[in-house]
């Protein structure tokens, strides 16, 4: 049975004084991927930053319910260990903090439960196989140094290691090669199931070829003006944004009860 | 992980403990040669020694205070004791410590640590070293490692060919006042050849309000000598201002090897202006570790000065400022010889308004061709009320000197915490980790009781953070 996982309801938000989400609406259950598309800037990363929490980003209206509980106050950390994360479309270098002992300490926050060091080193070991992630990157920096690529992969393991309910990919895929996007696709792929849910923001239609999301939705302006299925991806990628203005907005699912 | 054992330093409740004060000898407030010559005849010294103090007394009364760096302005030194006795006598038993001053150890850890990993403890109550021991190997080595006191009397030879001759009266008001007042402390000498394998240790505390802390430590190797010395610091809590004016004097000799490591937790009314330096000759090499936490100033310094050719000098330090703090630290290394080298790296950390400076000197004489010095220093401040900042000196009188130098001035960034916690991991574990992160590349050379305890510091200084 799938149930709600998120519900977002006429979300407004700005950063310093800017406008920038203009009334999201968005209902996500578990099992479903939805996908989200847009031209640069229209505000895809700002909801993924809404969602997760991010300080810098103020909600000035609206709600987002996560499992039925209002989370428009909840701390960044507290989200994550309710099961939301976020693949960030650029992440942050940490020197001197490596990969293993970071995702060791944040697995332990996410679920309460202390990692044994062994035991911990055999999971990381098994979902870097998966990712076709060389073992010496457990012993780098965080980040430090990784080529655009590595990083991508190196949020994906992360997801794979602290096995999130909903997983927000802010383009995941962007700066993969090829076999990387396949690779990455297929990890993706193993670890959606019935019980958590993924909302991937991107701009190419490879990834989406492997995933078969089950919503595509068009975000122009800080609004969601359409939402289909892959042949809505693929109009897209032969026609590009420009049959997409926000004043044309036919709002998804909008005589939802907020 | 490991045990830990020289280091125990951390909950600063446990340091906090103070002793009712039981004085055999009190001197008067303010510094008189009457003072002076108390203190001497006190400890029954000779009378080169008399005269050294009563000259360095002479050098203080006419020093001006610093007007650089750290501001000195509430330090009131005629309130500050020169010298305070405990009412007990050295012992070599620790059965026969007395109970106060024992318990106060005891919650240090000393002679846990003495069992397991030390050679020899010289622990520092008040100005006099209360407890001496050192193990028997090292004594059929012709290892000596013993208190000032008993060393100028045991070996005054030695000690009057070296004493004060690095570090003299006439290099700053507080060095001035250390060679006055001067008391208690620690002695080694390494024979030629004689590697000690296990780390030699000592433990300064003062107990008395209003005390000051002048302890001289003396180490001394000899040719192919190899040491490692380890000064634990931590004081208890007043609310006088404490003074510590210590001196240290290394003399490291051809091809001998010394490791100096401390890491110095002051409690928060501290004045520490302490002195240090190294001489080293041909093909010999002085280590530096230094962890400077805790103190409401601190001043300090180490100087390595690389007289033989080949000479080499290395410094470790981390320096972390909370809130009304104001660290000055920093390494100064002296190119004297041909080839000579040098590697200082450094890294700062302020916090809640803490000021933390690198303050570094870089010197090469005209005969210092060929050598080669690497500077690398970083400060990190963890909010906006915070400062910290690097001041590296150069003075170069040769131009072939192979110089690398690289600072860094900044402060933690939003969208990295942001990141950890999106992972889950709290605002304090954030800022914690990208902390340890930061100092890693220091921790990581250190041996490992000192990797966890600088980390163990770190998490205990940034307690509270938030808010
Ligand atoms: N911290 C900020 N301060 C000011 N403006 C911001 C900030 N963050 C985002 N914006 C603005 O908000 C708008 C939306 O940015 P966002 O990053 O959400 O776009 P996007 O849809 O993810 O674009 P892209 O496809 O290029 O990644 C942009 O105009 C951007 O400049
Ligand atoms: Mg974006």
């Amino acid at each position: 049975m799938n149930k709600k996982l998120l519900n977002v309801c006429n979300l407004k938000s700005k950063v310093e004084a800017e406008k920038i989400l203009q009334g999201i609406n968005l209902e996500v259950e578990t099992g479903e991927i939805h996908v989200i598309m847009g031209p640069n800037g229209s505000g895809k990363s700002t909801l993924a930053n809404v969602l997760m929490g991010h300080p810098e980003h103020e909600i000035t209206d609206g709600k987002v319910e996560f499992e039925g509980e209002n989370i428009n106050d909840l701390a960044v950390d507290k989200r994550a260990k309710k099961g939301i994360f976020l693949s960030f479309q650029y992440p942050q270098e940490i020197p001197g903090v490596t990969v293993e002992n970071f995702l060791r300490t944040a697995k332990t926050a996410v679920t309460g439960e202390n990692q044994s060091i062994f035991d911990f080193k055999f999971l990381l070991e098994d979902k870097m196989k998966l990712l076709d992630i060389d073992q010496s990157y457990a012993d780098r920096y965080l980040n430090k140094g990784f080529s655009g690529g590595e990083k991508k992969k190196n949020e994906i393991l992360q997801m794979a290691v602290l096995e999130p309910k909903l997983a927000i990919l802010d383009e995941t895929d962007s700066g993969l090669d090829v076999d990387a996007t396949r690779t990455v696709a297929e990890g993706i792929k193993k670890l959606a199931s019935d019980d958590n849910a993924m909302i991937i923001i991107t701009h190419h239609n490879q990834i989406l070829d492997y995933l078969q999301p089950d919503y595509v939705h068009v975000l122009v302006d800080g609004k969601i003006v359409k939402t289909g299925d892959m042949d809505l991806a693929r109009e897209i990628e032969k026609e590009g944004y420009a049959a997409y203005k926000p004043e044309k907005v036919e709002d998804y699912k909008s005589a939802k009860n907020c | 992980m490991s045990e830990k054992t020289q280091v125990e330093d951390i909950d600063r409740s446990l340091h906090d403990t103070k002793n009712e004060n039981k004085y055999r000898y009190k001197s008067e407030k303010g510094l008189t040669p009457e003072v002076i010559k108390d203190i001497s005849r006190e400890k029954d010294e000779p009378q080169w020694m008399t005269d050294f103090r009563l000259k360095s007394l002479e050098i203080y009364q006419q020093k001006e205070i610093p007007d650089w760096g750290a501001d000195l302005s509430d330090l009131n030194l005629d309130e500050i004791i020169a010298y305070i006795r405990p009412d007990a006598d050295l012992q070599s038993d620790w059965d026969e410590v007395p109970e106060e001053i024992k318990n106060t150890f005891d919650s240090l850890g000393i002679p846990e640590a003495e069992k397991k990993s030390l050679a020899g403890v010289g622990a520092q109550y008040d100005s006099e070293v209360v407890y001496h021991n050192l193990k028997e190997e090292l004594v059929e080595q012709g290892v000596i490692y013993m208190d000032m006191e008993n060393a100028i009397k045991e070996y005054e030879d030695v000690v009057k060919e070296h004493f004060m001759q690095l570090i003299t009266p006439n290099d700053h008001k507080f060095s001035a006042l250390h060679g006055a007042v001067w008391s208690g402390g620690s002695f080694v000498y390494v024979p030629a050849g004689v590697k000690v394998d296990i780390p030699l240790q000592s433990y300064f505390r003062f107990n008395a309000p209003g005390a000051g802390q002048f302890e001289h430590t003396l180490i001394i190797l000899e040719e192919g000598a190899e040491a490692h010395f380890i000064e634990g610091c931590s004081a208890p809590q007043y609310s006088i201002n404490n003074l510590h004016a210590g001196a240290v004097e290394l003399f490291v000799g051809e091809n001998a090897s010394l490791r100096y490591s401390t890491i110095e937790n002051w409690s928060r009314n501290m004045y520490n202006l302490n002195t240090k330096r190294a001489l080293v000759e041909e093909d010999g090499v002085i280590e530096w570790v230094s962890g400077s936490f805790g103190s409401k100033v601190s001043m300090l310094y180490p100087m390595s000065i690389l007289k033989g050719k080949g000479a080499r000098a290395e410094f470790t330090g981390v320096t972390f400022a909370a809130e009304g703090q104001y660290l000055d630290t920093g390494a100064q290394v002296i190119h004297a010889a041909p080839h000579t080298t040098s590697t200082v790296n450094t890294r700062s950390i302020a916090k809640g308004g803490g000021k933390a400076y690198y303050r570094g000197l870089l010197k090469a004489t005209e005969n210092a061709h060929h050598a080669k010095a690497t500077v690398s220093c970083e400060s990190l401040m963890l909010d906006n009320d915070s400062v910290s900042d690097t001041l590296p000196i150069m003075k170069l009188e040769t131009d072939d000197i192979d110089i690398g130098h690289e600072a860094k001035v900044g402060r933690i960034s939003e969208e990295s915490i942001y990141y950890l916690m999106s992972r889950g991991i709290d605002e304090e574990e954030a800022k914690a980790m990208i902390v340890r992160g930061f100092v890693e590349p220091i921790a990581k050379e250190l041996p490992l009781e000192y990797a966890v305890e600088l980390n163990n510091l770190i998490s205990l200084e940034l307690e509270g953070t938030i808010g």
